[in-house]
């Protein structure tokens, strides 16, 4: 890749903040560094991961909503988690954390449970059992 | 405000930019180049078994922590390594070496990173930062990626240092305990550039290296009819992402190889390495345009199966090219 190739396809992933390093020839055929702001394919599968995210948490959210499951997998969902991400986050077996994300379980979980989930996604108990509709 | 003064420089990817940062602190200069080439960064492999939010994984490099042990091991470099039990002692042991004027290591996960943009918070382990000095609470960061130095408050650090998953960091801090002025680069370049021939070439699982390139073509011929085509798209975008998204310095650390190449050419005066960097460079260009073309077969998700069957033979195509530039590189003379 040439000097004047490197990509400068800004989408504000970067936040106009924050400039990527590529390596790329000079004139003379000699490598150095050049700063870019993005390239549209990276940009493209990066959207494209973050839409599949927000998928995720639409579909977990109408199905808290409608009792299916319980708030405990939109705030995996939310925080990007999987099954054992979360589970270790709390301490606890998947087959533990897959129980609790029945809503029968969910409504009999203790205090002290609750508020594993509640540090593990940074909120408050009150946040946890209650989503935004 | 502390008084350490800290040569900060961006480098493309965070393992090999660490390195080369430490290093410059004490007076010896590693270009990132050249800790990847020492250290032998170069690779591929695709592991359709292990599954990173249900995306097949790809990489273009060696695993985390590999190069940063090979170059301090062939430059005669000794570092100090530590993990931790609970992220108090974590904090007090970082707060201790860094009174003395030492820069120290870091591994953490960018998802607690609140310094990076948004976007790019995902839960990823491997990520190197170096502190080198604190501003009252805050610690002061020379993070590689970035374009300058930056403050992260001790809350936010002691959790990226203790994140959980795979792998998990269990606060990782390591710091130099001597590193020599002068090094020779003759024989660390000849051991890295003979391990990642073999590396690439002789491994004898098909996942990995030159073959790592094949198997992955041949799967990703099928993705349309194997698991759909939403999950094709998000497959492929994964391959993309890994290739080029920040930390690569492009076309999948191939340019990064090819300055390398370059650099151990006007060294050791071997003009067969500067051959072998303008033809990588060219792979490179051959992986960009792969990228470019699985790009917009995302963008227009509704695609016919003939252009995930053009897209497998980019890949072949670059297995071959790769195939004959190390096969030239392991027959050069050192």
């Amino acid at each position: 890749m040439k000097k004047e190739e490197v990509p400068q396809d800004g989408n504000n992933m970067h936040e106009g903040t924050f400039k990527q390093l590529f390596y790329a020839t000079d004139n003379e055929g000699k490598y150095v560094p050049v700063t870019s702001v993005g390239w549209e394919p990276e940009n493209v599968a990066m959207q494209q991961a973050w839409e599949e995210v927000h998928a995720r948490m639409e579909k977990a959210r109408q199905q808290v909503l409608s009792g299916e499951i319980s708030p405990i997998s939109y705030y995996m969902e939310k925080n990007l988690m999987d099954l054992a991400l979360l589970a270790s986050y709390v301490s606890k077996f998947q087959w533990q954390v897959k129980r609790h994300m029945k809503p029968a379980v969910f409504k009999n979980l203790s205090e002290r449970t609750l508020q594993r989930y509640a540090a593990a996604f940074k909120i408050t108990i009150d946040e946890l059992k209650h989503i935004k509709g | 405000m502390s008084d350490i003064q800290f040569s900060h420089v961006q480098t493309a990817h965070c393992e090999s930019g660490v390195i080369s940062n430490i290093f410059r602190h004490y007076g010896l200069h590693i270009s990132e180049p050249m800790a990847f080439g020492i250290g032998a960064g170069i690779f591929f492999g695709h592991l359709p078994f292990i599954k990173v939010n249900g995306v097949p994984g790809t990489t273009y490099r060696i695993w985390p922590g590999a190069i940063f042990q090979r170059v301090c091991k062939r430059l005669g470099v000794k570092m100090q390594s530590q993990n931790f039990s609970t992220p108090e002692k974590a904090m007090l042991e970082l707060d201790r070496v860094l009174e003395k004027g030492t820069p120290v290591g870091l591994l953490s996960s960018v998802y607690y990173l609140p310094y990076l943009p948004a976007a790019y918070r995902f839960h990823f382990n491997a990520h190197n930062i170096l502190a080198f000095g604190k501003n009252g609470d805050n610690y002061q960061i020379s993070d590689p990626v970035m374009d300058h130095v930056t403050e992260i408050d001790p809350k936010s650090l002691a959790e990226a240092r203790f994140a959980k998953g795979f792998p998990a960091p269990k606060g990782k801090m390591y710091y130099a305990l001597s590193v020599p002025e002068q090094v020779s680069l003759q024989k660390p370049i000849k051991e890295g550039i003979e391990q990642s021939c073999h590396y690439m070439l002789k491994l004898r699982l098909p996942m990995f290296g030159v073959s790592g390139i094949r198997y992955l073509a041949k799967r990703l011929k099928h993705y349309p009819e194997k698991v759909g085509e939403r999950k094709a798209v998000l497959y492929l975008g994964n391959i993309i992402r890994m290739q080029e998204e920040i930390g690569t310095g492009g076309a999948g650390f191939r340019f990064m190889y090819a300055a390398f190449l370059q650099e151990a050419a006007d060294l050791l005066k071997r003009d067969e390495l500067g051959v072998l960097s303008q033809d990588l460079t060219r792979v490179g260009d051959l992986w960009r345009n792969f990228a470019f073309n699985a790009g917009r077969v995302c963008k227009n998700r509704a695609v016919n199966n003939m252009s995930y069957g053009e897209l497998s033979e980019m890949l072949m195509q670059c297995a071959a090219e790769e195939e004959l530039i190390f096969r030239r590189l392991s027959k050069v003379k050192l």
